[in-house]
């Protein structure tokens, strides 16, 4: 079953997400998402003829806010997730 | 010779609205901040942080469903988008695919060919991203998340739309209703609407579609048309060549006029899109349909029935001051404080879009209020200023909101009223000018023109011209 995720799928996943993986990284996260996909196909054993998807684990539903400003200037603490930062802005590598 | 080819226009705009916060945090959307300065764990995708929904986002959003005559999606859910990109922290976009808020509607457009419906496939809510500046110099991207999380509303057409024209009738259609709401002040350059044009061509007579490409960074009417009709001849050239369109985003370059592919390997479209779940599903109730519908304003067909009924001014007239949202308020508050629809009408039709073209302005950026205006047709009926002395006083109520009668007093604007001083400069101007008099005596009725004309002049402008009519016969 390892080889039920193509190489390509995992090129494909990687390039998705953004990240440069290397011939050992590929494989390790194909043998992965392969042992994910057999427990999904485990779960497909169940019969779920008629039964609603379930994307929330709560019944609950409109749970709203009111339009009233709330939050102030914290621009500074929110700064310090920058890994860079310059002019108040975070610094990220070009994307032009 | 080259074949007969239909345009099929479909368009996706994507509308900023009118909140005071994000659409999931308590930060404010006010323009203009330092950057940065309107953000929060939430809006800048902060690991564990919980969006919750504002309540006047969905409000807006069904408004406008129900003003372009969509059908409520009575259970609707939010769904993520994911993307990986800087202007977006949490790597994805919180949307709505699944089941978007409305769906199903349509608005009614006039071009020079007649009437038509535009149909609207659906309305969806979603988030805004922050705002990417690049730095050439140090070869980096600087983020302000400030606009990140400000809620959007996305109305997709269906591709019932076949030229520029009709495209130009669409929006400012879906702008005036979303300004007569109130949702958004829709403005096309400032970003807080925008248009991407989903175009494709085909001959004459087929029923199939063609392939279409989608067109974006479009923000001005004029860059719209001139990317619809370039979009069309490029794809037209390509199929009389005998080759494919190929199925793409391309970029508008507004200063070039040209568009360019944005496709590129690195950025394969597959956004993954599933129920978020740290929302809640949101159940539209028939109390809070009803509650929207009863707080539903008048919109612009309803509002230009009302007045071909309540008054007595020209269609076109009607017609223009309906199609800003503005432009009517004023007028109908100008009538409301006693004035003369007529005259109102004048005033806006008149000196208002006069200055309004000079200016380069849009009638929402009118700075005089109904007040000052009624104000300044008072004056001006009751002939304490002449019709000169009134534009004068409206160039400067159009400038910056001045109170006629203080800006009459200030500048000396008024009519002399005082008959003898009138007296004593007819007396000088019979004086001064015999030829013109004998001539007006041997019976030239043109002579007298003159000399009221001269009156005038000697006047500075502030009598009142019929009544130096009266006094000239009366003392030749």
């Amino acid at each position: 079953m390892a080889d039920r995720i193509s190489n390509e799928t995992i090129e494909y996943v990687g390039m998705l997400a953004k990240l440069e993986l290397s011939r050992e990284e590929k494989e390790a996260a194909g043998r992965d998402m392969g042992r994910m996909l057999e427990y999904i196909d485990k779960l497909k054993e169940l019969d779920t003829e008629g039964v609603e998807p379930m994307p929330h684990l709560f019944p609950e539903s409109n749970v709203f806010r009111e339009d009233i400003v709330a939050n102030g200037d914290d621009s500074e603490e929110i700064l310090r997730n920058a890994p860079e930062q310059r002019d108040g802005m975070f610094v990220v590598p070009r994307t032009f | 010779m080259r074949k007969e080819y239909e345009t099929v226009i479909g368009l996706e705009v994507h509308v900023e609205l009118a909140t005071r916060t994000k659409i999931f945090c308590g930060c404010s959307t006010a323009f203009g901040g330092r950057p940065n300065s309107h953000t929060c764990p939430v809006c800048t995708g902060m690991p564990g942080a919980l969006p919750v929904l504002n309540r006047k986002v969905l409000e807006h959003a069904v408004a406008v469903g129900l003003a372009t005559n969509c059908r409520i999606t009575r259970y609707c859910r939010f769904d993520r988008k994911n993307y990986f990109y800087p202007d977006n922290p949490q790597n994805y976009q919180i949307s709505q695919l699944y089941l978007p808020v409305c769906r199903n509607g349509y608005v009614e457009i006039e071009t020079g060919d007649g009437g038509k419906r535009v149909g609207i496939h659906e309305i969806h809510m979603e988030e805004d991203a922050g705002k990417l500046l690049h730095d050439e110099w140090q070869g980096c991207t600087l983020v302000d998340y400030n606009r990140s999380g400000v809620p959007l509303i996305e109305i997709v057409s269906e591709p019932d739309m076949r030229s520029a024209e009709e495209v130009i009738a669409y929006l400012e259609k879906l702008r005036l209703i979303i300004q007569y709401l109130g949702a958004s002040d829709c403005k096309l350059q400032e970003g807080s609407m925008r248009a991407d044009v989903n175009l494709s061509v085909r001959e004459a007579g087929t029923a199939e579609f063609g392939t279409r490409t989608e067109m974006k960074n479009l923000n001005s009417f004029r860059s719209i048309t001139r990317a619809i009709e370039g979009e069309r001849e490029r794809q037209i050239d390509l199929l009389e060549a005998g080759e494919k369109v190929v199925q793409e985003t391309r970029r508008w370059d507004e200063a070039k006029e040209v568009s360019y592919s944005m496709r590129s390997k690195e950025d394969a479209q597959d956004y993954r899109y599933f129920p978020d779940p740290d929302l809640t599903p949101v159940c539209i109730s028939e109390e809070f349909l009803e509650e929207i519908k009863s707080r539903q304003p008048e919109l612009p067909s309803e509002k230009r029935k009302r007045y071909r009924e309540q008054f007595e001014i020209p269609d076109y007239d009607i017609q223009i001051i309906t199609g800003s949202k503005h432009l009517a308020d004023l007028f109908e508050a100008t009538v409301e404080l006693g004035a003369q629809p007529k005259k109102v009408s004048n005033w806006l039709m008149g000196e208002t879009l006069r200055l309004l073209k000079e200016k380069e302005l849009d009638p929402e950026e009118i700075r005089f209020s109904p007040e000052h205006l009624a104000a300044l047709i008072a004056l001006s009926e009751s002939r304490a200023i002449n019709s000169n002395a009134a534009k004068q006083v409206f160039e400067a109520m159009f400038e910056e909101d001045v109170d006629p009668e203080a800006y009459v007093k200030e500048k000396g604007l008024g009519m002399v009223s005082d008959e003898n001083a009138l007296r004593v400069t007819v007396e000088q101007v019979i004086a001064a000018n015999p030829q013109s008099v004998e001539d007006y005596l041997g019976g030239k009725e043109r002579a007298l023109g003159f000399l009221v004309g001269q009156t005038m002049k000697a006047m500075k402008g502030k009598a009142d011209p019929a009544a130096a009519g009266r006094l000239l016969k009366e003392l030749l």
